[in-house]
């Protein structure tokens, strides 16, 4: 979580955010360029899968996206697919709102900072957020992502098969090392298993990204603990 | 593949449409006590949901594979060391290595 004094600038916010998201820039860095072999393994032009990264910036929706395309899916199935990966989001931006500042404009393009991880570091014990490291967090794992995706598209062919290197794996280590460093409400753990729970049971019956969005109803434990 | 075009278009509306839809509605609001303890609890929720579906499902299938001990030895590693860097090279290695056998 962030650290903040009082006296912090926003400027001190947003480079304490760019250190914070390093490690995670190098792993979204890895799972773009696996991005980057599967789109052109599905079909995708290069410019396009580089598009994709530049303009969308959420790797399980583009993952979801592409695997439909590339199956000989319909697009609205894939964007539909997409959608769902994404709900998750919308969750996410109905917490960050209220700390964001500005008219409706200014606060859907700050809106877009949101990621996973940025998400949750920027998450104050008080329930909100520290935009300018999450500004900051984001804006590193962006640049990593997209060049992620350039040597994924034009390296493929020495890369071959992503998951031959167990780069499928980065993704759920990557939030489960963030799950063990952010969870500091007595109740997380036992959230935490709930929501993995919900997900795990709704997987077989429901469309891809619905169990996770369902699986953020665990947090409604939190009106049974208000804060002082 | 005009398609192609079709697709990356359509997703970048869709997830700008999904990002801002939560800032535009609720900007700038006061907190009231209730939405700060449930937001505070969505981390945890959502980031477990995250691990356990691409850990133990595939598809719609629940599954154990390699990268499941992929997963858990990353989690002994992160508790062990707090390195997020570790963590994630040691599920990626160890995912491999059980591939590679």
């Amino acid at each position: 979580m962030p650290e903040q004094r009082p006296t912090d600038l926003p400027r001190e916010r947003f480079r304490a955010g760019l250190r914070a998201g390093v490690p995670f820039a190098v792993a979204g860095f890895l799972l773009s360029a696996s991005f980057g072999v599967v789109a052109r393994q599905a079909g995708l032009p290069a410019a396009a899968a580089i598009a994709m990264s530049l303009v969308v910036f959420a790797g399980s929706a583009q993952f979801a996206a592409i695997a439909i395309l590339g199956a000989g899916g319909s697009l609205g199935a894939a964007l539909v697919a997409a959608a769902l990966m994404n709900s998750r989001f919308l969750a996410m931006g109905i917490a960050l709102g209220p700390s964001l500042p500005g008219g409706p404009l200014k606060r859907a393009a700050q809106g877009q900072t949101i990621v996973d991880a940025s998400w949750a570091m920027a998450l104050r014990d008080d329930g909100s957020f520290d935009r300018h490291f999450l500004f900051g967090a984001t804006a590193v794992q962006y640049v990593t992502w997209v060049l992620g995706t350039v040597l994924g598209v034009l390296g493929r062919g020495l890369i071959g098969d992503p998951n031959r290197f167990g780069l499928d794996a980065i993704f759920p280590a990557f939030f489960l090392a963030l799950l063990l460093a952010e969870s500091r409400h007595p109740a997380s753990g036992g959230v935490a298993i709930a929501g993995a729970l919900i997900a795990l049971a709704l997987t077989p019956f429901t469309p891809a990204g619905v169990p996770i969005l369902a699986a953020s109803t665990a947090a409604l434990w939190g009106l049974r603990s208000r804060p002082v | 593949m005009s398609s192609a075009w079709e697709l990356v278009a359509g997703c970048a509306v869709v997830t700008f449409a999904i990002k801002a839809a939560g800032p535009i509605a609720l900007g700038g609001r006061d907190l009231p006590a209730w939405f700060s303890s449930v937001v505070t609890l969505m981390a945890p929720a959502l980031l477990a949901a995250l691990v356990a579906s691409h850990t133990l499902a595939n598809g719609r299938h629940l599954e154990v594979g390699p990268q499941t001990a992929g997963v858990l030895a990353s989690a002994g590693v992160m508790l062990r060391t707090r390195s997020i860097l570790l963590c994630v090279v040691t599920a990626a290695l160890v995912t491999a290595l059980l591939r590679a056998l």
